[in-house]
Formats: C-alpha cells, sequence, structure tokens
C-alpha cells in the first residue's frame, strides 16, 4: 500500500487523532495487514507516537501486523461445533490448503483461524470464509466450498 | 483551592482538592507501598499494591489510593487485616513473575508473603509501566511501549527510536522494580547493533 492511499484514509477521517482505530481499520481492509511503513506513515500524520500505534495494532484481534491472505477462514471450535465434528472440518481445511491455524499460505490466498464461537451454534459446524458463513459442514462440503475460492 | 479534611489512620490530614488518596497520605508521613508510582507521573493504577480501605458514611469500601482523589471526612486505613491479606496476595503474584525483585522481597518481609507460593512463570515483567509513561510523559521519546494484552502482554522498545534515543538517556533504568526492562534493551541493541 503506498502512502497517497494511506493519506487519502487519513484524509477521509480528517487526520484527527481521534480516529486512529478507524483509520487502522480502513487499512487493514483494504491490504488486509498493517505493514510497519503504513503504521510510521499514520504515526507522522496523526502526530501519534508509534509505541501507541504499536500497542493498538497488537491489542486488537481485527489487526494483523503479518501478511494476511486474501480470504481469511474462520473454523468455529465452539462447544457446539466441536460436539458435531469441527476438527474434521479443520483437520479437512488443513490438509486442502497446507496451513495450521494462524499462518498463511505462500500464494497469499488462505489465511486459517479457529475462533471460539460465531453465535450461530444452530449451524454447527460452522466454516466462515471471507465473512460469508457456511453451516452444517461435512469434511466434503468444506472441501468444495474451498475450491471455488480463488 | 478549597482545604479538604480527612483522616487517615487514625491522624487528620489537611489536603487540597485535586490530590490523591496517596499523596495526602505521604503528606502527613505515612508510607504506603508502591510500585507503579512516581510522582513525576500521571497515576496509573496497575500495581494495585497501594490499596486501602476507606469509611464513607459508614460504608467501608477498598480503593487504590494512588488513583482516588481525597473526598471531605473520609476515614481511611491503609493497614487493616484485609489490605494486608490484599497486598500479601498481589506481592506473591508478582513474584510468579518476578521472584528476585529486590523492591518485592523487601515488601515480601513486610506482609509475610511466600516468594514460592505460586508456580514460577519468569517473565520479570510487573507491568508497573514506569519505564514506558517516563519514556512518553518526561523525556517524550515514546521508544518503549507496551504490545499485545492479558497474559501476552509485554514492553517492547522500538528498535529504530532506541538506537537513537536511549543510549546516552537510559533515565529509565533505575525506575524498573525488577531489570526486566535492562534485559529488554539488551536484547533490542542486539536487534540494531550493525
Amino acid at each position: 500500500m503506498d502512502n497517497e492511499r494511506i493519506d487519502q484514509i487519513i484524509d477521509k477521517h480528517h487526520g484527527e487523532a481521534s480516529s486512529l482505530i478507524q483509520v487502522l481499520l480502513d487499512i487493514q481492509s483494504e491490504n488486509n495487514w498493517l505493514p510497519k511503513e503504513a503504521l510510521k506513515r499514520v504515526g507522522e500524520k496523526l502526530h501519534v507516537p508509534l509505541t501507541r500505534i504499536q500497542h493498538i495494532a497488537t491489542f486488537y484481534k481485527a489487526f494483523s501486523l503479518v501478511p494476511k491472505g486474501r480470504h481469511g477462514i474462520h473454523i468455529c471450535m465452539g462447544t457446539a461445533c466441536h460436539v458435531r465434528g469441527a476438527k474434521r472440518i479443520l483437520d479437512t481445511i488443513e490438509n486442502m490448503t497446507g496451513i495450521k491455524p494462524g499462518e498463511t499460505d505462500l500464494e497469499m490466498k488462505f489465511s486459517l483461524e479457529t475462533v471460539n464461537c460465531l453465535g450461530c451454534c444452530a449451524l454447527g459446524p460452522v466454516m466462515e470464509i471471507g465473512g460469508k458463513t457456511y453451516g452444517k459442514m461435512v469434511p466434503g462440503e468444506a472441501a468444495d466450498v474451498l475450491k471455488n475460492y480463488e | 483551592m478549597s482545604e479538604i479534611l480527612l483522616q487517615i489512620d487514625g491522624i487528620e490530614v489537611k489536603a487540597t482538592e485535586g490530590m490523591t488518596l496517596l499523596e495526602a497520605a505521604h503528606s502527613a508521613g505515612i508510607s504506603i507501598p508502591t510500585l507503579c508510582h512516581h510522582e513525576k507521573l500521571e497515576p496509573f493504577g496497575g500495581c494495585r499494591l497501594c490499596i486501602v480501605e476507606v469509611e464513607d458514611r459508614g460504608w467501608t469500601k477498598l480503593v487504590v489510593s494512588c488513583v482516588y482523589p481525597v473526598e471531605k471526612n473520609l476515614i481511611v486505613r491503609t493497614r487493616s487485616e484485609k489490605v494486608d491479606r490484599i497486598r500479601k496476595m498481589i506481592i506473591e503474584l508478582l513474584m510468579a513473575h518476578a521472584p528476585d525483585s529486590f523492591q518485592l522481597l523487601e515488601y515480601a518481609k513486610e506482609y509475610g508473603a511466600d516468594r514460592d507460593r505460586f508456580e514460577k512463570e519468569a517473565s520479570f515483567c510487573i507491568h508497573c509501566g514506569l519505564c514506558v509513561r517516563y519514556c512518553a510523559e518526561i523525556k517524550q521519546k515514546n521508544a518503549i511501549g507496551f504490545v499485545d494484552r492479558g497474559i501476552r502482554k509485554e514492553i517492547s522498545f522500538i528498535p529504530e527510536i532506541s538506537a537513537k534515543e536511549c543510549w546516552d538517556c537510559k533515565e529509565c533504568f533505575p525506575l524498573c522494580p525488577t531489570s526486566a526492562l535492562q534485559a529488554a534493551y539488551v536484547l533490542t541493541k542486539a536487534l540494531t547493533a550493525t
């Protein structure tokens, strides 16, 4: 992400230091992660010390300081999904993508993450890819869903 | 500034509005143990060791004296069975992280805390925030900050800033109650050494 785009985002929030989290969220959603150069630029423009930005960016799970894939896969490991075989869904996805939870593949296609509840236990086991929810998953179906993502 | 009269450990203390209980106690020569307090810095309320019992209109409650403002007619007890018990527990928990901190060992002796009560998880930093706040508030260099949260929270220098600013300052070093800061600095220095 270039400085010009970052400046645009900052201007959108009127360059106020109190909008720091909103600015970071915008960069995160466009770029999928927060590069150090971007954080430095934001710090300079908003007059916020880098230590505070770093504190905030590491505090919230919505931010990532390491590169993320284009599609974020979230697999629910909550109680309801767990008893309905979330582990098998996870194994399938791990095998297909070749990554473990918390990792990103080399082509930057997928990032895998386990979550503890997506709030729709009746649909368990639940998988979420790029914000879209897939319920009542079985390993085969999960594999088919995954194939649709480029 | 209006004067406020309150009672600390049975002594009448005069304080001015906006003072904290800790400051009022210090002005009356009453000592309260602290780890995260520094008179030049903003109150932080991080270590909770300065907890005291406050009686207000017949109700007692436990408050952290370094962030609690003085009020009229408060009755404050800085040492009671309950307060001592809580302080002992705080010291014991902190000692799981920093078992050999001189300051903690001293307090442990005073409060009868058992250094080995909890399994050691030596991270050495007790998150008093003295280094972080000193760097931000007094030096305004912001070379060190907190990262992450909860059990993974730790102090972290920003290598680029620290390489420029820290070598001839190091004013935060004597503030650290556990020497975790010095270790963090040495590690950061290794990152930036050329």
